[in-house]
């Protein structure tokens, strides 16, 4: 009777843990990672995988940087976010920069004076008045009008431990000076920009200025002391008033007006260099590279890169709207609906760290971050193709209403030839090099990238014709833009060659059937790649079954990533593979990929050297060199094809692919029209987060039966324990004595 | 007790130097200090100049282990081994390659990761002793046998499956806790339930085993024997004899774990996205920073010594015939 009370007692209060679990699992949600205050804010909620090693606009460059810091900071220039192609705008500047050209006396010259005639170029740019920073506690002042932080004694840091511990903030304009201010830091010689190499060979003095730099910062640094960039002029640059400034770039570089669209000229304010330079905050982390002071639509308010990083609307952002124009798609595709509404949309910009594939896709369909890009292993879960190879996304995800948007990356991803090689470069003699050249031109008509992107890229890519990357200036589309060496054209598209073509060009190059002529040998090719999964084995399979189609024997050497570098470096390296993602939509940026100075190896310039495959080839760089100073036209074009044609014709890459990007948007994240090139896009979308929030509880009903199951479980298999206890110590000792001795 | 103490930190020394020694070189045979520079620079825009100015920075411009331009004791102190190592027996572990004070960074990191491992840890020791024990009450029972088998049914399984089958059931088709993710104060409890059940979980097999070893080992001896003879019920045999004296063994497992426990898992807090100091050594590794790699492996060194000598602390305490001389 005892035991039937206890039962009856228990199976009570399991009643009643049910009872209260499936009542609360009605009204909430019990997965949500976010605090529950956050429920129906506009916040927009995103992942990073890899940390930010930097926030310093002259040394961050990475694209997980710069999701960040394109956000915070403004550059003069910004990218219109609708209109294909690229096309630049101002953002903080009142118009588009002035740019004037002047002889060695300095009088100015007419715009299409020939470029050897150009000592420099003046870029003069006026900004807007009425912007300003963030609140910051470099700007705060006292009543005395006295900087309160800037020499911060050990009392005052003692609970100082991020920088939102300090309780004061300020703000003020910004001036022409805080472009100048940054420019200077360019060379400054504690901070370590990747453009200063390339920035210094353009802009007038900032290589002398650096060295200037260096000796103040050695007897400077003596005394501890600021280094104060104001107090140091740099020849190339002016302040003209509060309002404008101006650049001086040695000769004529086009280019130039894209980097005024990068972070890299973005303003910095002197009081919060001043400011993070106490060897306090130092000492503490609390640094430029870690908390940015921008600007821009968002500032940073929590910056813990391993966890989560927070940007918020900035208070002291206004006067920027939604672009009125863009591509007639844009209409149809209902971007243009809040044209000319104040921006930014959303209030906070929530990023979460995810190391793994498979916590960061679960939490999407879950709804918990707004969207996703789409890892290998759940692609055939998002995406099916229909029609003619057209992507959508699959009906379970369409039944969630999300959606997925397509781009091209500004990207080529390439294997090489090291032309420095004897076997597929050439070597000396023009018959070597022409047999290498059919050499080449045979295994990019053998090594069949149609099929590579189908299988290892999901489609997701275009096969190259040439360097430059679709929706830059200079690509050629349709019939124009095909590479005849590897293809025909028939029925209105590109058709890859037979492979009895490559096994003639690979016969007249010396090895009928893939045998050499001369020695007898079968031809072994080797392979440099760094490989790193088994995603990767099958690939690197893959490639050896194209060469075997020329009958070539491929040799594969996988190094660590370190090891690969050195091998491109040093000209070891005899086939490999690499690629490029563009810094801004000029066909320059991806030509001088293979121009001759550029080369890895011999390369004396001091500058930094992209040409991997040690191409060269004086046609081709008397050309480059027309062709960079030029603005874009017809008559540019004319001069690209050459190039471009020449390349297909010596092949000195096979040129792969360039890739497709998909992401997948849930259907409440409006206004998304991706892009790799402007990057500071956050401040165009929005987020209907009611809707968001009805769909978080209908995903994500917590399922309680487990639970009742593990409590049902666990209390049946405590009777019969119980009982076996009893039993056991009721049990008399002297039979267990027995049973011990039996 | 003192002069034992003192004696086992003098040679915690040799050790602490050879591990150093051992980092240093494994280290430096995958990357040179070229392949840090330019893992920090970048490589698109990066100039020859650049690199050597980041080195000369970071003092990575000096020869390894040997410096043959200088005299005397030089040869050996003008080395990158003898700059980055002497400080650390300081336990000052300078900055990371990338700038930031790793003392900072390490103390801020530990919580989360002691979060996680001291859940895991006591009620890991708990429900392995008790399952222990359950099993050696019942033995040569089907209760036994059936717990041996799932023992090593569990022992069988990789910890990943664990993480991954445990997020996929319990976060993703029931809903219950978060996926991943981390938060402060009471905030926390919701995210730590799945990595402690699984850690728990996945020790299991393996932990349990060893502890029913233990215990039936001393349920053989003649101690035990007299305990019955007196006539003590079986639950007093168990918990106030034998549990005790198979605490030794216990506690040499146990408490040098106790330590360790705040340097954190790699693979738990990369899955769950721990802030803790198993995912700083895991981006340390990826990004090449030799600076945290050492200071991490040398943390966790000092952290294992501490541990070995706590363990012959405990001993002392719990059997009454060890003294420390």
């Amino acid at each position: 009777m005892k035991l039937l009370g206890n039962r009856t007692r228990i199976v009570s209060v399991l009643m009643a843990v049910v009872a209260v679990l499936l009542t609360a699992c009605d009204r909430m949600v019990w997965n949500n990672p976010y605090p529950a205050h956050d429920e129906g804010e506009n916040i927009l909620y995103n992942v990073f995988t890899e940390r930010p090693k930097h926030l310093d606009p002259v040394q961050s460059y990475s694209a997980n940087e710069i999701q960040f810091t394109a956000q915070i900071y403004q550059p003069p220039l910004q990218y219109h976010y609708l209109k294909r192609p690229f096309t630049l705008i101002p953002y903080t500047a009142a118009a588009m920069p002035t740019v004037t050209y002047y002889d060695y006396d300095d009088y100015p010259l007419p715009d299409d004076i020939e470029v050897d005639e150009i000592a420099y170029t003046q870029y003069e740019i006026s900004i807007k008045p009425g912007i300003f920073y963030q609140p910051h506690p470099a700007f705060a002042k006292n009543d005395q009008d006295e900087w309160l932080y800037h020499q911060l004694g050990d009392d005052q840091l003692v609970s100082v431990y991020q920088l939102s511990d300090f309780p004061a903030t300020g703000t003020r304009e910004l001036t022409a000076h805080d472009y100048i201010y940054q420019i200077k830091r360019l060379a400054h010689p504690r901070l370590h920009s990747p453009i200063y190499g390339l920035m210094a060979d353009y802009i007038v003095g900032l290589r002398d200025f650096a060295g200037v730099l260096r000796e103040a910062q050695n007897s400077e640094r003596a005394n501890g002391a600021f280094l104060d960039l104001n107090a140091y002029p740099l020849e190339g640059v002016e302040v003209v008033d509060d309002y404008t400034y101006r650049i001086k770039i040695n000769k004529k570089y086009p280019q130039f007006i894209y980097w005024l669209a990068m972070p890299f000229f973005a303003p910095i304010p002197w009081e919060a260099d001043q400011f993070y330079s106490q060897k306090g905050l130092i000492e503490k982390n609390i640094s430029l590279d870690w908390y940015p002071v921008g600007t821009g639509p968002y500032m940073l308010t929590e910056n813990n890169p391993n966890l989560r990083m927070v940007l918020e609307k900035n208070p002291n952002f206004y006067g920027e709207f939604y672009p009125e124009e863009g591509m007639p798609q844009d209409y149809m595709n209902g971007l243009l609906i809040d044209a000319g509404k104040a921006i930014p949309f959303i209030d906070k910009i929530v990023y979460s760290r995810e190391r793994e594939g498979i916590p960061r896709w679960n939490k999407f369909l879950q709804g918990y971050y707004d969207a996703s890009g789409i890892g290998s292993d759940s692609f055939d879960q998002a995406v099916q193709l229909v029609g003619q190879g057209e992507a959508t996304v699959t009906e379970a995800m369409a039944k969630q209403g999300i959606r997925l948007e397509t781009t091209v990356a500004v990207s080529t991803f390439y294997i090489g030839f090291n032309m420095l090689d004897p076997v597929v470069g050439g070597g000396g003699t023009e018959e070597s090099r022409s047999a290498a050249r059919k050499l080449r031109q045979a295994i990019s008509i053998a090594v069949d990238y149609e099929e590579f992107i189908s299988i290892f890229a999901n489609g997701r890519g275009l096969p190259a014709h040439g360097p430059i990357a679709p929706g830059v200036p200079g690509h050629r589309y349709g019939k124009e833009g095909v590479n005849t060496v590897v293809y025909n054209w028939v029925d209105d598209e590109p058709q890859r060659k037979s492979i009895q073509i490559a096994r003639r060009l690979l016969a007249e190059a010396g090895y009928p059937n893939g045998i050499d002529r001369r020695t007898g040998a079968p031809l072994v090719l080797y392979y440099d790649v760094t490989a790193r999964s088994s995603e990767d084995r099958s690939m690197l399979d893959w490639m050896r079954k194209q060469f075997q189609k020329l009958n070539i024997q491929l040799v594969v050497r996988s190094t660590d990533y370190n090891r690969f570098q050195d091998k491109i470096r040093k000209g070891n390296a005899q086939i490999f593979e690499w690629g490029w993602h563009a810094d801004y939509p000029d066909p320059e940026n991806f030509l001088f990929l293979l121009y001759g100075p550029q080369r890895k190896v011999g390369n004396t310039s001091g500058s930094a050297a992209n040409n991997a495959a040690n191409y060269n080839n004086p046609e081709y760089d008397h050309l480059f060199e027309q062709m960079k100073d030029m603005d874009n036209g017809s008559a540019r074009q004319v001069i690209i094809d050459q190039m471009v044609d020449i390349l297909r014709q010596d092949a000195p890459w096979l040129w792969g692919y360039h890739p497709k990007e998909y992401g997948l948007y849930h259907e409440w994240y409006k206004n998304v029209k991706p892009n790799r090139i402007s990057n500071n896009n956050v401040k165009y979308y929005r987020i209907d987060t009611d809707l968001r929030e009805q769909k978080r509880q209908e995903w994500n009903k917590p399922v309680l039966w487990p639970i009742v199951l593990v409590i049902i479980i666990v209390t049946i298999g405590l009777f019969p324990a119980i009982a076996a206890y009893r039993r056991h110590e009721s049990s008399r000792g002297i039979q267990n004595v027995q049973t011990d001795s039996n | 007790m003192l002069s034992y103490i003192i004696r086992r930190v003098l040679y915690a020394i040799p050790i602490l130097i050879g591990v150093n020694l051992l980092t240093f070189a494994l280290f430096f045979v995958v990357n040179t200090p070229d392949d840090m520079a330019r893992m920090q620079l970048g490589i698109k825009y990066v100039t020859p100049e650049a690199i050597e100015k980041w080195k000369a920075e970071r003092g990575y411009d000096k020869p390894l282990l040997f410096n043959e331009g200088q005299i005397g004791l030089d040869k050996l102190t003008q080395t990158i081994f003898f700059e980055k190592s002497v400080a650390m027996f300081r336990f000052d572990f300078g900055r990371s390659d990338e700038g930031r004070d790793i003392g900072f960074e390490i103390k801020s990191r530990m919580l989360p990761s002691f979060a996680i491992a001291l859940p895991v840890f006591v009620l890991g020791l708990i429900s392995y002793i008790t399952f222990a024990l359950i099993m050696v009450f019942f033995r040569a029972t089907y209760i036994d046998f059936w717990g041996v088998v799932l023992c090593v049914a569990l022992m069988s399984i990789s910890s990943l499956f664990y993480i991954i089958a445990g997020q996929f059931l319990i976060s993703k088709l029931w809903h219950l806790v978060p996926i991943s993710g981390f938060g402060t104060g009471l905030d926390a409890v919701k995210f730590l339930i799945l990595p402690v059940i699984i850690g728990v979980i996945s020790s299991a097999g393996a932990n349990t085993r060893w502890y029913r070893t233990i215990f039936l080992e001393e349920m053989g001896k003649e101690y035990v024997r007299t305990a019955r003879a007196k006539g003590l019920s079986e639950h007093l045999v168990l918990f106030k004899h034998v549990l005790r004296n198979a605490l030794i063994p216990i506690l040499t497992g146990a408490v040098v774990l106790v330590p360790l426990l705040f340097l954190g898992s790699l693979i738990v807090e990369s899955f769950f996205g721990i802030p803790g100091l198993g995912s700083y050594t895991i981006d340390a590794i990826n990004s090449q920073d030799f600076a945290i790699v050492r200071a991490m492996v040398f943390l966790g060194s000092v952290l294992y010594i501490v541990g070995l000598i706590l363990t012959d602390i405990s001993y002392t305490l719990v059997d009454p015939r060890i003294r420390l001389n």
